[in-house]
């Protein structure tokens, strides 16, 4: 692998670690697969493109998680108080969203950000140089969202957001409003994809319809390697192990295409680690049963 | 302190499914008085204990709890006021947090500000000292994952839970049903002596008649969604474990 497939990989690894950070907060921490932070993600992208094109790439961050967030609590208000299914207030959302991102695009599919100031070039211009700026501004952004993530889970409405994933029924009885642990969860989870989804658009320089496509599926296996290799332990592990899963995943990724490895495989090998992994257990009980199957066939004869 | 009035549920209503579980309930429960209630599976028990907390709304009647017309408040905000323990001891408690994160989730306060980083050093010396209360050698290790812990550990700290905010009622659904005979006694016991000490509202459902009769001061029996038994003082101590299983 060459140093700029590296670097980029590791680059990339970092911005796209939100969106792992949001997966976590929906999925590890609420229960939920959200599939919405595929749609914030696009959002996300879109807002930030958008303010990005009219000079204002700063504003065009916060808008995008605020974008992210309001996508997060249509799909918790669908859940919680009109009943629709997780997976499916999820699908709903994210569908709809995909109007909305045309909508936000000013009904064009792609707005390109090569000739316009982004994040990345204007802190390249006061100070450093733009390369610089590319790996450590993810860098920085990750670890400041990592730590308020960290905190915020220990705060009293953090502690009742994980709660309410561990056991909704004794958060119930204990006089703490699940509907709004809830929405507090899933707005933070879609801000952080659709922050991820600004920050790509610019890293890359441009803003597509359909680049959400497929993210979740690619969030969570960024998630399972960072458990795989660093295990379960206390909230904030878990959030620097799957901060560097997804590093770890874009190199895997960079290790992969250096050996020519066809990139339209590289969907189905992300969907193949993600269902190995959670099947793992089930998998594994299978084996040891039949195990002893074969052993109580020996002694019998 | 807690008034029912013919309180009515009916499920699956209109179809051919449609089965009457509270059948016209009226009861009143005195504050500080401790109530066992008995009956078959099906005799409206669970509804009943579910209709008080809020788990679903009555078709019919009014609640009151300590003057306070309940009857259409949002389960959150009755469990303010109602302390609940369930028969299935994971029910109670989160597994994947510790001991203190569930004790200080149960622990609100007036002023409690919601963005309060971690769990104080005084509110941790109150849990330790509440803990000691229970003699399981739990207050060393506050800092364990409540999931780690046995049912009978976890039902204990269900219970310190339900009761260290006060509750106005505290509502014991067959809660050491699923314990061994000598955790279920000693979670009993525990139960006796947090209700005294602390003279709270009780309602306890239980199969085990000897205790129902044993316990309180006031044994109610349902069936068909109606009770017919409402025993205390003298007629109470003239009630027999025999007497009590002929009317199932």
């Amino acid at each position: 692998m060459s140093m700029i497939a590296f670097t980029g990989a590791v680059e990339l690894g970092l911005i796209f670690a939100l969106l792992a950070l949001g997966i976590f907060v929906a999925y590890r921490i609420l229960g939920v697969p959200d599939l919405t932070v595929e749609g914030s993600f696009t959002a996300g992208a879109a807002t930030g493109a958008v303010f990005v094109a009219s000079g204002r790439p700063f504003i065009g961050i916060a808008a995008a998680m605020l974008t992210g967030s309001l996508a997060g609590l249509v799909s918790a208000f669908l859940q919680t108080k009109l009943r629709v299914q997780p997976i499916l207030a999820g699908i709903l959302t994210m569908t709809a969203s995909y109007s909305v991102s045309l909508y936000i695009m000013g009904g064009r599919p792609n707005i390109p950000l090569f000739r316009e100031e982004t994040l990345f070039t204007l802190l390249g211009r006061l100070g450093g140089n733009e390369r610089l700026w590319r790996m450590l501004l993810p860098l920085m952004i990750v670890l400041i969202v990592g730590a308020v993530l960290g905190v915020f889970f220990h705060t009293r409405l953090g502690l009742a957001v994980r709660a309410t994933g561990d056991n909704e029924e004794m958060v119930r009885a204990s006089s703490i409003n699940t509907t709004f642990t809830k929405m507090t969860g899933l707005a933070i989870a879609n801000a952080i994809a659709a922050l991820c989804g600004a920050l790509i658009a610019q890293y890359q320089g441009f803003a597509d319809i359909n680049m959400g496509f497929g993210m979740v599926v690619v969030a969570l296996a960024s998630l399972i390697i960072g458990e795989a290799i660093f295990g379960r332990r206390t909230v904030i592990w878990n959030i620097g192990a799957v901060t560097v899963g997804a590093v770890i995943y874009r190199l895997i990724l960079a290790l992969a295409l250096s050996f020519r490895l066809n990139p339209a495989n590289l969907r189905a090998i992300s969907a193949l680690i993600v269902a190995a992994a959670i099947s793992y257990p089930a998998i594994k009980n299978w084996w040891t049963t039949n195990g002893l199957k074969r052993r109580e066939r020996r002694t019998r004869c | 302190m807690l008034t029912l009035e013919n309180i009515t549920k009916v499920f699956h209503a209109g179809t051919v499914n449609a089965r009457t579980a509270l059948d016209g309930v009226n009861l009143h429960l005195k504050k500080g008085e401790f109530v066992t209630l008995v009956g078959g599976n099906g005799s409206g028990k669970t509804s009943l204990l579910n209709t008080v907390s809020g788990g679903f709304l009555a078709d019919g009647g009014r609640i009151l709890l300590d003057g306070e017309n309940i009857t259409f408040l949002p389960e959150h905000k009755r469990a303010r006021y109602i302390g609940r323990l369930f028969q299935d001891p994971m029910k109670g408690t989160a597994p994947n947090m510790t001991i203190a994160e569930n004790l200080s989730l149960a622990y609100r306060q007036a002023g409690d500000r919601k963005f309060q980083i971690g769990i104080g050093k005084k509110q941790l010396a109150f849990f330790r000292e509440q803990l000691a209360q229970l003699n399981l050698g739990l207050e060393d290790r506050m800092k364990t994952n409540m999931g780690l812990l046995s049912g009978g550990q976890r039902q204990a700290v269900t219970l310190l839970m339900a009761t260290v905010c006060t509750p106005k009622l505290l509502m014991l659904d067959e809660h050491t049903a699923a314990l061994d005979p000598a955790t279920a006694e000693k979670i009993l016991r525990l139960t006796e002596k947090i209700i005294k000490k602390e003279g709270l509202t009780a309602l306890m459902v239980t199969h085990d008649i000897p205790s129902a009769l044993a316990l309180g001061s006031r044994t109610i029996m349902m069936k068909d969604g109606k009770i017919i038994l409402d025993a205390s003082g003298e007629e109470r101590e003239n009630l027999t474990v025999e007497k009590l299983i002929k009317l199932y």
